[in-house]
């Protein structure tokens, strides 16, 4: 039996993830639609926090919401005039998106629903059935080159972040 | 005797070929050419220690009893196929692969000299001399072959060789044509030889693998030979069209020893592989590469004893090729031609000789006398070309029509081509005299048939070399030579000549049947006054009519030629073999069969090819369109196949 | 009540779709963008979930994540730079402006 606040803290995160979302793709305001992204992000950062990753949820603060936001914003301001609204859709491609969408959905959860992977573990069970992570164990597993340890991973994404502030910089400068 | 000079004689010419092949380009002609000579009077030296020490030293391990014993210096598993398909690489020393040994690295030695100064000024020097070393290579891997299987290889690698330095002047359409024929026509015979082997071989592979004839053995010479029996036995579930196995087999293989030793019907490349530097037709077309079949044959002679009828095949074929080859050298223009033949007909006496063989006649002394002329031949045939070498050097011609008189500007070639000349007539006591005198003392033996029609050959023999002599160093001095003198060669050509004609000279005097007979026990060598006398009449006979004919310029030979003009046409066109080749092969084997196969390779194979482009092409032009451009439509394309893929397998799992 | 693994899986079902309607219907290349990162956080969110509820003595889910939050940034970063680039070129930034890559 899970605790009554982590269920309301439960539903306002959910309602907001799936309104904000939906709001996202649909709104014709594209700074709008950028800030809903926002606001999923962080509730996705408040998922993670309840799920006990507190590190995966300052990481997904700190570099999604404000790092990458930061990058859609700017651009955004680069290539469109404030207030600018997008033109209407055509109403065959919503129909595709739409149909698409809701198939992809249906199915989605019809396979959700049905796998009998799933037992009624609660969240508190599975909170006491794994240890807090520490971040002494996150460094340790980041930098180790035992087994379940990152450090391949972990130098490949430095070369990769690298290979990107220079991709960055050729492909955008001014010629 | 250890591996260390076995193994060297073999790998030494191979990697002068890679050597002189390889870095030749970058070399010097004067560094490649003394390169080549150097290597090949170092392996000169190691044939001659091995080949003297097998048969002078005397120890036990070469002869016991007086008998000489064949010996596999080194006999390694080359490829294993499986355990009853094994081939062996080795190195067998017995009379007559350290005869041949002492023939090849001789005459590749002359010829490597010789051709220092013959090919002096020629494009392409460096390789010529690789292709010699690679010759040379090949014609002893052949000569010591432990087993068919390695013999077999070798002997397409001396094809190649010969393919290559025939076509040595590639530059010239008549070589390329040469050179392919030659290719062509030695490849097809080996592929009787090929089924040969394998007839052979299947049959004695069905011997118990644990018997004398069971694993690597099924190829061994010695083991083959040594074991006749248990051949012929093995052989014996069967005939084929009245023949016996083991006689098919073995004429099969001897058909592959026909078209390198250039018999009837398969003789004619020889004639048109004389497009190859002079020095070459010397090295391989008149003394080592041409015997290769007479040495597969004496290699083989067991088998070939006890193969009912093989031997009288061979007698028949090299008979009939004799007196064709003689006949035919007598209406010829070409000096080189007429050596070319001259050396048809010399191969066929050989193999007369082997075939004659029957150990209870004169101890069966036909394979020496055989072999005995093989040595001689190879001499004073290989002077006989150098020699026409020269004179060709000297006056740019082939034709003995361009020369005449030649005695007065070049005394060396004139003495040294008129020993050569003797030597082939059979005059004594010039070495062919004696083998070709042992040989005829074993045909008459075996049937008076045989004896007479080969003492007529020899009659030819000696008329056609010495019309050929007399047309070139006596008739009337050509009116070019105004302007053009023709003198000696250097000096490198004239050693080899003078070499060889020293042991024209003196090689009859050796005790031949001391060292080599078929069954290796020594045979004492003794004129038969009955056979010598007459063939020295008819020899002397013989020459007196050339020198009749051609010794001033007269009419009466061409007086001769129009009397009988059909005679002289047909022998002068080869009795039409040419023709009758391109008649078969264009006209019945291109236009005919061919004609079928090309239109269902165009029509069916190739239309069924494009027809599958065009199917493709069709289907690619109407599915183009779904690469619109449009990065969204993908995306609905790949979230259905997404979808698709997680409905089938959410339906499995259900 | 108890807060099962499907709680968490739904609302990231939800933001899988509307990413995919997103990135189906939209014109503007940010917008897009926005719609892929919509599926990649939905994704994440799913690799979070497993490890806590299914595998909860682990941390692979979280370090995937981790590297994917890392790999996200690169891309988009990239991403941006294209769309700048292709602005400065065109001064427009819709999807069907750049529809040269085909046959």
């Amino acid at each position: 039996m899970d605790s009554v606040a982590n269920i309301i803290l439960y539903f306002v995160v959910a309602i907001a993830v799936t309104v904000f979302s939906v709001m996202a793709v649909t709104s014709r305001r594209i700074l709008r639609a950028a800030t809903y992204l926002l606001f999923v992000l962080i509730s996705t950062a408040v998922i993670y926090f309840q799920l006990g990753y507190q590190f995966l949820g300052a990481v997904q603060i700190a570099v999604y919401a404000g790092g990458i936001m930061v990058l859609f914003v700017f651009s955004i301001i680069l290539t469109r005039k404030p207030g600018e609204k997008e033109s209407f859709l055509d109403s065959h491609r919503r129909a595709i998106g739409i149909s698409v969408s809701v198939a992809g959905c249906i199915l989605l959860l019809l396979a959700l629903f049905t796998m009998p992977l799933f037992s009624g573990v609660s969240l508190s069970e599975a909170l006491e059935a794994g240890n807090m992570i520490t971040m002494k164990e996150i460094g340790n597993a980041m930098v180790g080159s035992d087994r379940f340890q990152y450090l391949l991973p972990f130098e490949a994404v430095s070369v990769l972040l690298l290979a990107c502030i220079i991709g960055g910089v050729v492909v955008a400068r001014k010629r | 005797m250890g591996i260390t000079l076995p193994v060297l004689i073999l790998a030494l010419p191979f990697a002068m070929f890679l050597i002189l092949g390889i870095g030749g380009v970058k070399m010097s002609r004067k560094l490649a050419g003394v390169l080549g000579i150097c290597a090949n009077g170092a392996l000169l030296a190691m044939s001659y220690t091995v080949a003297f020490t097998y048969f002078f030293s005397g120890e036990t391990a070469y002869i016991i009893d007086g008998v000489r014993q064949q010996l596999q210096l080194f006999d390694v598993t080359w490829m294993a196929f499986t355990e009853r398909l094994v081939v062996n690489i080795g190195f067998l020393l017995d009379p007559i692969s350290a005869m041949m040994l002492i023939v090849i690295t001789t005459i590749s030695f002359m010829v490597h000299l010789y051709s220092w100064g013959y090919m002096e000024h020629e494009p392409g020097f460096q390789r010529y001399y690789a292709f010699l070393s690679l010759f040379t290579f090949s014609m002893l891997g052949l000569v010591v072959a432990t087993n068919i299987f390695q013999m077999y290889i070798f002997w397409e690698l001396v094809g190649v060789s010969s393919y290559l330095l025939i076509g040595f002047f590639y530059k010239l359409p008549s070589a390329v044509s040469a050179s392919k024929k030659a290719f062509i026509v030695t490849r097809f015979a080996d592929l009787f030889m090929l089924i040969g082997i394998l007839v052979l071989s299947y049959y004695v592979s069905q011997t118990p693998a644990d018997g004398p004839l069971g694993g690597a053995s099924a190829f061994n010479f010695i083991m083959l030979n040594n074991n006749s029996a248990n051949v012929l036995e093995s052989t014996l579930c069967g005939t084929f069209m009245g023949g016996s196995i083991l006689s098919w087999a073995m004429v099969f293989i001897f058909v592959g020893g026909m078209g390198k030793s250039a018999m009837l019907p398969l003789h004619i490349w020889l004639p048109d592989a004389m497009e190859g530097p002079t020095p070459v037709s010397a090295l391989i077309h008149a003394a080592t590469m041409v015997v290769a079949g007479v040495y597969l044959v004496a290699r083989f002679f067991p088998l070939y004893l006890i193969a009912d009828g093989s031997l009288l095949f061979i007698t028949v074929v090299g008979a009939i090729t004799a007196f064709y080859a003689a006949v035919v050298a007598c209406c010829q223009i070409d000096i080189k031609r007429i050596l070319a033949f001259s050396t048809i007909s010399q191969i066929a006496f050989m193999m007369v000789s082997l075939g004659v063989t029957r150990p209870e006649l004169h101890e069966g002394m036909g394979y020496m006398a055989s072999m005995f002329h093989l040595f001689t031949h190879a001499m004073f045939k290989a002077l006989l070309f150098l020699g026409a070498g020269a004179l060709i050097h000297a006056v740019h011609s082939n034709n003995y029509t361009a020369m005449g008189g030649m005695r007065k500007y070049m005394p060396v070639t004139h003495w040294t081509f008129l020993i050569g000349c003797l030597a082939i007539a059979g005059i004594p006591p010039f070495s062919g005299f004696f083998s070709k005198d042992e040989m005829l003392t074993a045909m008459y033996a075996n049937s008076p048939l045989w004896g007479a029609w080969m003492t007529m050959v020899a009659a030819l023999t000696a008329f056609y070399m010495f019309r050929m002599y007399f047309r070139v160093f006596w008739w009337e001095e050509n009116p070019h030579y105004k302007d053009h003198t023709p003198h000696d060669a250097p000096w490198q050509m004239s050693v080899p000549l003078i070499f060889l004609a020293a042991v024209s000279c003196v090689a009859g005097f050796i005790p031949f049947g001391e060292f080599v007979t078929w069954d290796r026990a020594p045979y004492h060598i003794h004129l038969d006054m009955s056979v010598a006398i007459p063939s020295i009449c008819v020899a002397v006979v013989a020459i007196a009519f050339a020198a009749w004919l051609y010794a001033k310029k007269n009419e009466k030979p061409s007086k001769m030629k129009v009397a009988m003009p059909v005679l002289w046409e047909a022998a002068h066109r080869r009795f039409y073999w040419d023709e009758i080749y391109m008649f078969v092969t264009h006209k019945i084997i291109f236009n005919g069969i061919c004609r079928g196969i090309a239109w269902f390779d165009r029509h069916i194979i190739d239309g069924t090819m494009d027809g599958l482009a065009a199917v493709t092409q069709f289907a690619s032009a109407k599915i183009k369109g779904m690469q619109s451009g449009n990065v969204q439509t993908y995306v609905i394309w790949y979230f259905f196949g997404a979808l698709l893929l997680a409905a089938i397998t959410w339906i499995c799992l259900l | 009540m108890d807060l099962s693994i499907l709680w968490y899986l739904v609302p990231s079902v939800i933001m899988f779709v509307a990413g995919v309607y997103g990135f189906v219907t939209r014109k503007n290349m940010i917008a897009l963008l926005i719609s892929l990162e919509l599926m990649l956080n939905s994704a994440d969110l799913n690799f979070v979930v497993f490890n806590r509820y299914l595998f909860p003595g682990s941390m692979e889910g979280m370090f995937f994540t981790l590297f994917a939050i890392a790999i996200a940034a690169a891309e988009t970063a990239i991403a941006i730079a294209i769309i700048i680039n292709i602005y400065r070129s065109v001064q427009n930034t819709d999807i069907n402006v750049v529809n040269k890559m085909k046959f």
